[in-house]
């Protein structure tokens, strides 16, 4: 495969702390003016009903901007709706392969500071994004291909204006659009047939969505009925309890059970993680397979007024087995202690209304009442204890162990929001600053932007500004980056070599600008 | 492609061709993956008719899906329909058209797939169709006849060895909840074959394998007919700007595709004078012994209640419109029925909704009767309404009371409709209590006309029940319908 002016993987791979200059994280870039988009300084809540989103299209060169108003797809951005709202989960990511990576700390991009956002978003786009490795991980080589060029981006600008389909034949065009627009976040969406841009030329047929990562995401709001620490948008080290199992769980059952590899866990913002499976065989999937494996993965189910939200047949079905299995290790100090959601006896009567047997259900009842906030870790063995002790002369104990594994799966089994994962054109806000902790990660200790931008002031003080080191190395985004890189390398290597074979087979077929 | 640039280019007897070209009349199975395109030449009005029937099934398994119907509503509503227009006998059937029946089937997939292959929309739409078409054939296959099939398809399905089988029995017999794995084997493949059964979690998942007992396989098969079926339609439609086709084709498939959409009941057919008498209100009653089930117990519970509810009233109501009544008519028959109410309630409450299933209200819509699809799967009666249909909706035990209410005693009668409403053939049980109740005129008119098509023709809709009834206990008597010859002998209305 011949190299392009667009710099090989092949160099990265071989020496991968090499100093590189791809012009994206150049130094020199450093005193670009700001962009041109005014930062509000006192930044206005969009109204809570942000269903209607506004699309702005560029007419490049002449910088005319038309609005027009964009029915959301209803299979898009329920989840981002709420994004909207007050929460200002700006940009951020954290990535890591599970199983592979050791865990430092995470990293928060948003920045500390509302008035200074839009200034140190744009340092940080211009400085410290990974726009080369993003370029790569969802072109799938070296070569621009059309698996980036006819990708669909979407922009959320500092107005909280909402840009479709925009699309990009390179990172340097990105990057370049990005530094212009200073967008507070940006989506990823799927590949389609033609270029979004020139969808409004094509037929629907002709302009259709191909491929896109599976996505899943996990967001920390659904667990508010089981978590008691915290809610709506505040987390805390005890309820990342839950993030941390549930990306064990799916990632065990996406590897072991559905055959996927190569798996990106992202920190999403402020309440939950991202999952995207880059596989080839996953970006293929059509959206009844989509919906196969979300429906394959969802356990809980059911809005508030759904009772009993885990209902699953027995015997059950080997995944939940292997599933039970990692929550029983975490059930006792995750939820029985650090939440210890039955303390008090209203909240214990949840737990009665998931067993099955009134006489057992009143024997405990009678205990509870006189023992005030006996605590949950107490009540659980109770369970057990009354039951063995003859407390229900009818009690059917295959039936209350099966419920006791039911309340398990309720309260600790990962809490899917199934409609992102379902459609191929949902779009996702897209990773960018990498972090690999899953097990000790603690999403409260992340540094700022803001942070990051001294860090790298810090290291030139002492190390001098030669110019042969990224921007990135200098703080520590560094181990997340290079984690990113690592995950996008391995990706890369495999597409490669399916597409070696595959050129093999059909000669002629041009990879090659 | 063969077929394609073969198509008829004139008018050629099929009986000839037919026997010319033995291997083609050979279908040994009821059942079809259409790999083969035909290759023996029809006839242009074969051509255009065995593509409408089949289009009529389309568009009606189409129309389930949108109304968003289960399987077995799918199948109760297309189960008539295929076999007025699309029948297919099993081996077992000793049915003397099995030949001629699978030939249809097979060249009218064909021609929808020329038709179809054009666009992206219909072509998905087409596979959507066929695939429903084609698991509810397979489902209802006789199981030795599905299984000889299936042998002479050749999957390319891995074996799961005894070995792993029994390495694996524990999480084998968990995913699928059998108890006991003897004498049940397993098949290997990518999960995304049979992505419905991983989506119910009712397989096993290993490193992107599925594994699935031969008793899922139907979710197998129908994964493969899919994709061969997709792929298919793909080529075709590479295939079709270059087709060599007879230009008096392109106008067939072009109305083809035009016209992929659910056909409904004509009943212009259905007279609106009998014997060249308007109908009258007072005419309804001497009519009852014309009405299916259905509309028979909506005629006795108005009889007796001396009202009908909401759905009642609808169903009956765009019943008698259909058999012929006027709105003047129908507005004075309610009115009488409706004896325990004063004029004012009647003008108040009733009036309107007569008046506006004729069209005279409201949005203007000239409402169509009811079929029998739409009676078996819409709005299920509750307690305390007659609408419905009485073979799916009564219990066996007050459906053959009722029956024997009617005259319809024979004990095989009865017999035969306890199994057919047992097998969901509600349709079928219908059927039956009119031919037994017309075997006379039914026997008469298959000897006036030699065994026309049309005797074996099973009723879809209790206004083509009622004209079918009236015209053979009245031959001649229809107007706009040639029911029957001219036969003196024939009684008087009524
Ligand atoms: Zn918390």
């Amino acid at each position: 495969m011949p190299h392009s002016s667009v710099g090989s993987l092949e160099e990265d791979t071989e020496i991968p702390d090499a100093p590189q200059s791809s012009p994206e994280e150049s130094p020199s870039d450093a005193g670009s003016p700001l962009p041109k988009t005014e930062p509000q300084s006192d930044p206005i809540e969009p109204p809570p009903t942000a269903r209607v989103k506004k699309e702005v299209k560029e007419e490049r060169g002449n910088g005319k901007a038309e609005l027009e108003a964009l029915f959301a797809d209803d299979d898009e951005d329920d989840d981002e709706d709420e994004d909207f709202i007050g929460d200002d989960d700006g940009a951020d990511l954290l990535a890591s392969e599970v199983k592979v990576v050791p865990s430092p700390g995470p990293i928060d991009v948003k920045p500390s500071s509302r008035a200074a956002e839009p200034e140190v978003m744009f340092t940080f786009y211009q400085r410290l994004f990974p726009f080369r490795y993003l370029f790569q991980w969802l072109n799938h080589s070296p070569i621009p291909t059309n698996d980036f060029g006819h990708r669909e981006f979407a922009f959320t600008l500092q107005s909280e204006a909402y840009m479709r389909y925009q699309s990009f034949p390179t990172f340097e065009t990105l990057r370049k659009d990005i530094l212009r627009l200073n967008p507070s976040r940006f989506e990823i969406g799927p590949v389609y047939t033609a270029n979004p841009r020139d969808r409004k030329m094509l037929s629907k047929a002709a302009f259709r969505p191909l491929a896109k990562e599976l996505v899943f995401d996990i967001d920390l709001t659904d667990y508010d009925e089981v978590r008691t620490c915290c809610d709506k948008a505040n987390i805390c080290i005890k309820c990342w309890q839950f993030i941390t199992v549930a990306i064990r769980i799916l990632d065990t059952a996406l590897r072991d059970d559905l055959g996927f590899k190569h798996i990106l866990w992202v920190y999403s913002g402020r309440r939950g993680a991202h999952a995207w499976v880059c596989d080839k065989r996953a970006r293929v999937m059509d959206d009844s397979k989509r919906r196969a494996v979300a429906s394959y993965l969802e356990v809980v189910k059911g809005g508030s007024q759904a009772g009993k939200k885990v209902n699953v047949k027995r015997p059950l079905h080997p995944h939940l087995v292997r599933s039970l299995d990692i929550l029983r290790e975490r059930f006792e100090p995750d939820i029985l202690r650090d939440q210890n959601p039955w303390r008090d006896i209203k909240a214990a009567e949840r737990l009665l209304t998931l067993l099955p047997d009134r006489a057992l259900n009143d024997a405990l009842r009678k205990k509870w009442e006189s023992d005030d906030n006996r605590a949950s870790v107490s009540k659980w063995a109770d369970i057990d204890r009354l039951a063995s002790s003859g407390a229900s002369e009818n009690l059917n104990t295959a039936l209350l162990r099966e419920c006791k594994q039911d309340v398990v799966l309720e309260y600790m089994y990962p809490r899917l929001d199934v409609e992102v994962s379902k459609h191929l054109n949902h779009l996702l806000k897209s990773p960018f600053c990498v972090h690999p902790g899953t097990e000790d990660f603690d999403p409260m200790a992340v540094p700022t932007v803001t942070e990051l931008l001294t860090e790298i002031d810090v290291w030139e003080k002492e190390n001098g500004n030669s110019g042969r080191v990224h921007d990135y190395e200098k703080t520590s985004l560094k181990p997340y980056v290079d984690l990113f890189r690592t995950f996008v390398n391995g990706l890369v290597d495999e597409e490669t070599k399916i597409k070696r074979e595959r050129d093999g087979d059909e000669k002629g077929n041009s990879m090659e600008l | 492609m063969a077929m394609y640039q073969q198509q008829p280019r004139r008018a050629i007897d099929a009986k000839r061709h037919y026997a010319s070209d033995p291997s083609q009349s050979n279908y040994p199975h009821r059942l079809n993956f259409y790999i083969n395109p035909p290759t023996v030449e029809v006839t242009l009005d074969q051509f255009e008719q065995w593509a409408i029937d089949r289009l009529r099934i389309l568009g009606e398994i189409e129309s389930c899906l949108h109304r968003n119907k289960s399987p077995p509503e799918v199948a109760a509503a297309i189960g008539p329909l295929l076999d007025k227009f699309l029948p297919l006998s099993a081996n077992s059937s000793k049915s003397t058209k099995i030949q001629e029946e699978r030939r249809k089937d097979h060249y009218s997939h064909f021609i929808l797939r020329l038709a179809f292959a054009r666009s992206e929309d219909l072509r998905r739409r087409f596979s959507r169709a066929e695939s429903i078409l084609f698991k509810l054939r397979f489902t209802g296959d006789d199981t030795r006849e599905r299984q000889m099939f299936m042998e002479s398809l050749d999957f390319d399905w891995e074996a799961v060895p005894e070995d792993e089988k029994r390495a694996m029995k524990d999480s084998l017999s968990a995913a699928t909840g059998m108890k006991s794995l003897d004498g049940e084997s397993f098949f290997k493949v990518d999960w995304e074959r049979v992505h419905d059964l991983v989506e119910q979690r009712r397989v096993l998942l290993r490193a992107g394998k599925a594994y699935v007992p031969v008793s899922l396989q139907v979710s197998l098969v129908l994964a493969e007919f899919i994709a061969r079926l997709d792929k298919s339609l793909e080529l075709t439609a590479r295939a079709l700007p270059r087709l060599d086709e007879d230009d008096r084709l392109i106008p067939i498939l072009n109305h083809l595709a035009l016209g992929f959409t659910a056909p409904e009941y004509n009943s212009s057919t259905t007279p609106t004078t009998l014997n060249g008498t308007s109908l009258t209100a007072a005419s309804i009653d001497g009519l009852v012994q014309h009405f299916p089930m259905c509309m028979r117990h909506l005629h006795t519970s108005l009889r007796r209640d001396k009202h009908l509810k909401h759905f009642g009233r609808l169903q009956y109501n765009l019943f008698i419109k259909g058999i012929g009544l006027s709105v003047e008519e129908a507005l004075v028959f309610w009115r009488t029925s409706f004896s325990l109410i004063t004029d004012e309630t009647f003008q108040k409450q009733y009036r309107y909704n007569v008046r506006h299933a004729y069209g005279l209200e409201g949005t203007r819509r000239n409402y169509k009767p009811l079929s029998c699809q739409q009676i078996l799967t819409e709005r299920s009666p509750h307690s305390s309404e007659a609408h419905g249909c009485p073979y799916r909706h009564f219990s066996v035990d007050n459906l053959i009371a009722s029956l024997g209410t009617t005259g319809v005693s024979d004990r095989d009668v009865l017999k035969g409709v306890r199994a057919d409403v047992e097998g969901q053939k509600f349709h079928i049980a219908c059927n039956r209590v009119f031919e037994h109740v017309h075997a006379r005129e039914l026997k008469r008119e298959k000897e006036n006309e030699s065994g026309s098509a049309r005797l074996q023709e099973t009723i879809i809709h209790p206004n083509e029940y009622f004209s079918r009834s009236f015209g053979l206990k009245n031959p001649g008597a229809l107007e706009g319908q040639s029911v029957g010859g001219a036969d003196p002998g024939a009684d008087p209305m009524m």
